[in-house]
């Protein structure tokens, strides 16, 4: 019993070093370990990937900039899957991770959060945007940051702007229920809606495992909305897309964060995607310094354009480093250190990057202003 | 109005249940073994589909015999590597192989062609008839996937009643040992039978994948699992009986979705599936067996 136990363990350990791992700078006792997880396989690995080339990108930056390796970086895959980031997780414990850019999407980071606030690790997340992932209702996770907007962010400046800009005057919203993310736009959203006197003529959801949202799309046509709100990823909005085209229904689309990365999807007719919103805080064609070096880099390396998860994770990146930097801590310090001196410096600094000027509130949640973005000629354009 | 958009797009969607759930009841009728890999022939076939629609740029009815041929080729090979050999073993065996055998398609699937989804482009282009002054608009793939479901259970049902193999199906369908004494081979028919059921789930991919676009290597499980209710409600082991019992399906859920709840509309069908079978064990069309013991 006891072989067949050791035989069992090794089995998985080996199994636990075999999964996917990638990894970026080596250095000595003086660099900070910076660890992370996201899907790099799965149905959301658009984000994980995206989030993993800048976040590396930006580490060689810095790196380089340092004439040393101040951060040393590992990224686990964890297919999105709130399952699986426990193990990413425990494999970046036991590399030995000393602050973390956390996860990428919302429910594999809502199944680590309470790990990182025990173990006072510093987290910030590029992308992951359900507030449990920084505080819950009793408790506020001290430690974990976000840099994208929150889901109650998202849905109100999302109903904002649609009444404002007059996109549409009867909304229909397709949510999928048994998502955190999507659920919390949606509820934000429909509150705001109501408080800003914008109609919702109806309200579809459907689950994980659907494919077919043929009826919801007939009901909100049928309820006559001109405006179809998307607080869903990517891969069922193209469903949405096609199933919408096929029954001849043309109503303006708009879409939140995980709308990114329509476009790059295998076999997708991208002309379908042709005037949809989406809200995000990075349009790839901007002007700005910023934006263009780290787009023209990311195309040199990577041959493909930045979402803006990509925008995301190499603004985390970099506000790690100027914290650490502020703070004067390196990788001598324990991560229990580090995190509470980046505590510090979060809640009182403020942070020019790609997506914007950002500051932290205690809890976390980021304060920045969101762009709408329409997508024209294949491609992310700022919508006014 | 309205409701009429809904029953046709239920019926659509019932006629792709429908063709699935025919390899579920044939094979199920013959061999007596729930085939659950069914649902992942599908997968296999949508891929095949694809890449020949999308990166060889076939034409259509190319791609669509392509991924027959390669779908009834993969459907034998199933069946003499992973079935046959038990064919003597109990029933359970049979079934957690099938089980097995779904697993190995699915993480197969995975392995070559990665599990990020990938986006399938419709076979009569998109598009939809309206009419009544655009009250009511069908569209292109609704009704080509109507047309083919009866055009195949035409077909199929000619084919079972009227040709010598279709005899030997039925003689194997109903006594095995008395088939083969009447010199039927009985293996080779259980072969017929895996090699038609397969070609069919091919046809329901394209058919499905051209109104649900999105192709995952899960792709087939929840059809498969729906098709199998299917087959289940209408009877299985009775080729109207999957026609009736596809069609109802898609309609009920169609509907539940549209006038009740998008969150509650499968609790429904499973519900009404343990109403039918409370109220006729067998299913609507099915026969009633007297075992012998």
């Amino acid at each position: 019993m006891k072989k067949l136990l050791v035989v069992l363990l090794s089995l998985c350990m080996a199994l636990c070093l075999a999964a996917c791992t990638k990894e970026g700078g080596k250095g000595d006792e003086t660099t900070i370990k910076i660890g992370g997880s996201g899907p790099l396989t799965g149905g959301a690995s658009v984000y994980g990937t995206d989030v993993y080339r800048s976040a590396l990108l930006a580490v060689e930056e810095i790196n380089e900039k340092e004439g040393k390796a101040f951060f040393e970086f590992k990224f686990e895959d964890d297919e999105a899957d709130p399952e699986k980031s426990p193990n990413a997780y425990g494999v970046l414990k036991d590399w030995g991770m000393q602050v973390s850019i956390y996860t990428t999407t919302s429910g594999a980071g809502l199944a680590v959060a309470e790990d990182y606030f025990a173990d006072r690790i510093f987290a910030l997340t590029p992308s992951g945007s359900n507030t449990g992932l920084i505080y819950t209702n009793n408790k506020n996770y001290d430690n974990c940051f976000q840099v994208c907007f929150t889901d109650p962010n998202q849905g109100v400046a999302s109903a904002d702007y649609i009444k404002q800009n007059g996109v549409g005057s009867k909304v229909a919203v397709i949510y999928r229920s048994d998502d955190d993310y999507s659920t919390g736009v949606y509820q934000t959203f429909e509150e705001e809606a109501n408080k800003v006197g914008l109609e919702i003529v109806y309200v579809g959801s459907f689950i994980d495992s659907d494919s077919d949202y043929s009826t919801q799309i007939q009901a909100a046509n049928n309820a006559g909305a001109d405006v179809v709100f998307l607080p869903i990823y990517y891969t069922p909005a193209a469903s949405i897309l096609t199933q919408a085209d096929a029954m001849g229904y043309k109503p303006v689309f708009f879409g939140v964060d995980g709308l990114d990365g329509i476009l790059t999807q295998d076999g997708f007719n991208t002309e379908l995607a042709e005037g949809v919103y989406l809200l995000t805080p990075f349009a790839a064609d901007a002007t700005d310094e910023k934006t263009v070096h780290f787009v023209e880099a990311f195309q040199k390396e990577y041959g493909a354009v930045p979402t803006q998860f990509g925008a995301d994770a190499y603004d985390a990146v970099y506000a790690i480093y100027e914290a650490c930097k502020a703070a004067g801590v390196d990788g001598t310090n324990s991560a229990e250190e580090i995190c509470e001196a980046l505590i510090g410096q979060f809640t009182t600094m403020t942070f020019e990057g790609l997506t914007g000027t950002a500051t932290w509130s205690k809890e976390g949640e980021v304060s920045k202003s969101p762009k709408a973005v329409i997508i024209k000629n294949g491609g992310y354009v700022a919508a006014e | 109005m309205v409701f009429l958009s809904y029953l046709i797009s239920g019926i659509g969607l019932g006629s792709v249940y429908a063709i699935i759930a025919l390899g579920y009841s044939m094979v199920y009728g013959i061999a007596k073994m729930l085939n659950f890999a069914h649902g992942d022939i599908i997968m296999v076939g949508a891929y095949v589909a694809f890449f020949a629609l999308n990166r060889f740029n076939m034409p259509v009815l190319l791609a669509i015999l392509l991924s027959i041929i390669v779908c009834t080729a993969l459907g034998i090979i199933v069946e003499k590597l992973a079935y046959k050999p038990l064919r003597a073993a109990s029933s359970l065996s049979v079934l957690i192989t099938a089980i097995g055998v779904s697993y190995f398609l699915q993480n197969f699937a995975q392995l070559l062609w990665t599990s990020s989804p990938k986006f399938f482009s419709s076979i009569v282009g998109n598009g939809a008839f309206s009419l009544f002054n655009g009250e009511l608009s069908i569209s292109y793939i609704n009704i080509v996937t109507i047309l083919t479901c009866i055009v195949i259970m035409i077909a199929l049902t000619l084919f079972i009643n009227n040709t010598k193999t279709g005899r030997a199906m039925r003689a194997c369908s109903e006594d095995k040992d008395a088939a083969r004494l009447m010199g039927i081979n009985v293996n080779k028919t259980i072969t017929i039978t895996f090699a038609i059921g397969s070609g069919l789930a091919a046809v329901a991919s394209v058919l499905l994948c051209s109104t649900y676009p999105s192709i995952a290597p899960t792709l087939g499980s929840m059809p498969g699992i729906k098709a199998f209710t299917a087959a289940v409600f209408g009877g299985i082991g009775s080729i109207p009986g999957a026609f009736v019992g596809g069609l109802l399906l898609g309609i009920i859920e169609n509907l539940a979705k549209a006038y009740i709840s998008t969150q509650l509309s499968d609790a429904i069908v499973f519900a009404v599936l343990i109403i039918v079978l409370l109220i006729k064990p067998a299913g609507i069309l099915g026969k009633k067996v007297n075992e012998k013991v």
